[in-house]
């Protein structure tokens, strides 16, 4: 029996008639055609296939696509909407990756991470990324990576901040 | 490793989901987060005819003290726990445990009601309740039922829950003044299970041991107190000497395989080794002289 799976993907609506037994990364990769979420170990350990559920960093690996239905499924493609996201600037920057293969996995995590923890340490960064295995770069230019996003994001907020507050005052009657 | 065919339905209230249970019996399994199940379907060591998922019924997801305990609905995400300013306070045993669960990952889709109903000796919820003298509120087609975690695990990944019942809340006794709790783990990396992991949660008066219980991880074929470990420091004064027999004890009341992460020689004296670690942090704790 097949089951009507509609969700949000990136902004967008989709929906599609599939198994109950289809897994979201494959729903993903498949139906939506978005290759960008890869599958490494297939076992849920690795993290290359996380996407976020509704904000939430997950293993779409270990998700069936009928789990998703109703929800705001977000996945790499969607982080470069207006030029490079900060994180994928700092990938850029920092050298963040060598092969490649848990790049998405790890700029998903790193992109619900820092929406909770907008100034972490290196060791916060380290325990948020431990559900993500990197066999190249031994994590040390991926953490570079995530503070230089955390970084710029902290930039961007001060000054839409001080823009808003100067837009407020000029508001203010003389 | 694609999973076998089932049937799918998702109730929005437990008496749905109950209806559903009763109706498909053992052909039915109950899919919560999954983390589990999930991964045993793909291997196909787990092929259900039909999956229950229970994700969008309404009021199993909570964290509340009342009555003198903390009562976790089935539903909880192991994230939520580990982001509990209550638990970490006031419950150092499970806020350690959690955060030794898996991966930061994992925790965000995984539920505290199925690590538990899971009953998987190398989970590590299961400890922590023995730990607690936790109690286990299942709910069946004729209402709740209370069973004590003491009778809750009955074999490898099988509980008492009868066919028809479906896991609803877990309720820990708030600890009495002078207690603490820890969970020590010992792991080869993030996400693996442990090579052996001890749970404490102990009571002081004054220099002796007025309350005690000890849960041990993955180091037997059902999840297991210590008892005799237990019974080295219970009514006894909290000395070197005896906090090192409750080690030994433990080593030799548990029963491990050989595999991967070491042979049984090797996990006997992990077991003996961390014991005493841990019981030496829950005096601590249990004395105010260390913070979770």
């Amino acid at each position: 029996m097949n089951h009507t799976v509609s969700l949000t993907i990136n902004g967008q609506p989709a929906s599609r008639e599939v198994e109950a037994r289809l897994l979201l990364v494959h729903f993903i990769r498949e139906e939506l055609n978005l290759t960008g979420t890869h599958i490494g170990c297939d076992t849920s350990s690795c993290g290359a296939c996380t996407v976020l559920l509704d904000g939430q960093a997950v293993k779409s690996c270990t998700v069936f696509a009928v789990q998703a239905t109703g929800k705001q499924v977000e996945t790499v493609e969607g982080m470069a909407a207006n030029g490079l996201h900060p994180l994928q600037e700092g990938f850029w920057e920092k050298h963040g990756l060598q092969c490649g293969y848990c790049t998405p996995g790890m700029l998903m995590t790193a992109k619900a991470f820092l929406a909770e923890n907008p100034q972490p340490t290196d060791d916060d960064i380290r325990w948020a990324i431990s559900g993500n295995l990197c066999r190249c770069t031994g994590y040390v230019k991926i953490v570079e990576a995530i503070q230089h996003a955390a970084a710029k994001m902290r930039e961007d907020q001060t000054a839409s901040d001080s823009a808003g507050k100067t837009q407020n005052e000029e508001k203010v009657p003389s | 490793m694609i999973p076998g065919k089932f049937d799918y339905f998702s109730p929005t209230t437990l008496d749905d989901a109950l209806s559903l249970l009763t109706e498909h019996g053992s052909a039915a399994k109950i899919l919560a987060g999954g983390q589990s199940l999930i991964p045993a379907m793909r291997f196909r060591l787990a092929t259900p005819d039909i999956l229950i998922d229970i994700n969008r019924v309404e009021g199993l997801d909570y964290i509340r003290e009342t009555n003198g305990y903390l009562a976790i609905g089935a539903l909880t995400r192991e994230a939520s726990l580990d982001k509990s300013e209550l638990i970490r306070r006031k419950y150092s045993l499970l806020a350690d445990t959690v955060k030794m669960i898996a991966d930061p990952l994992v925790r965000n889709m995984a539920t505290f009601g199925g690590n538990l109903a899971h009953a998987d000796p190398a989970n590590d919820h299961p400890a922590t309740m023995l730990s607690y003298a936790a109690r286990v509120v299942a709910q069946g087609p004729n209402g709740p039922r209370v069973i004590e975690i003491d009778d809750f695990f009955t074999g490898l990944f099988e509980n008492s829950m009868a066919p028809n019942e479906i896991l609803k809340e877990v309720q820990i006794p708030s600890p009495p003044p002078h207690s603490g709790g820890t969970y020590l783990k010992i792991e080869r990396k993030v996400g693996d299970y442990a090579v052996a992991a001890v749970a404490v949660q102990l009571t002081l008066a004054g220099d002796t041991c007025s309350d005690i219980r000890i849960g041990l991880t993955n180091v037997a074929p059902v999840p297991m107190r210590a008892k005799n470990a237990e019974k080295a420091l219970l009514g006894l004064a909290l000395s070197d000497e005896n906090i090192r027999a409750a080690g030994t004890a433990a080593a030799a009341e548990c029963d491990p395989s050989a595999d991967l992460r070491g042979p049984v020689e090797y996990k006997r004296d992990l077991v003996r080794t961390i014991t005493i670690r841990a019981i030496r942090e829950a005096i601590k704790r249990a004395k105010g002289e260390s913070e979770a």
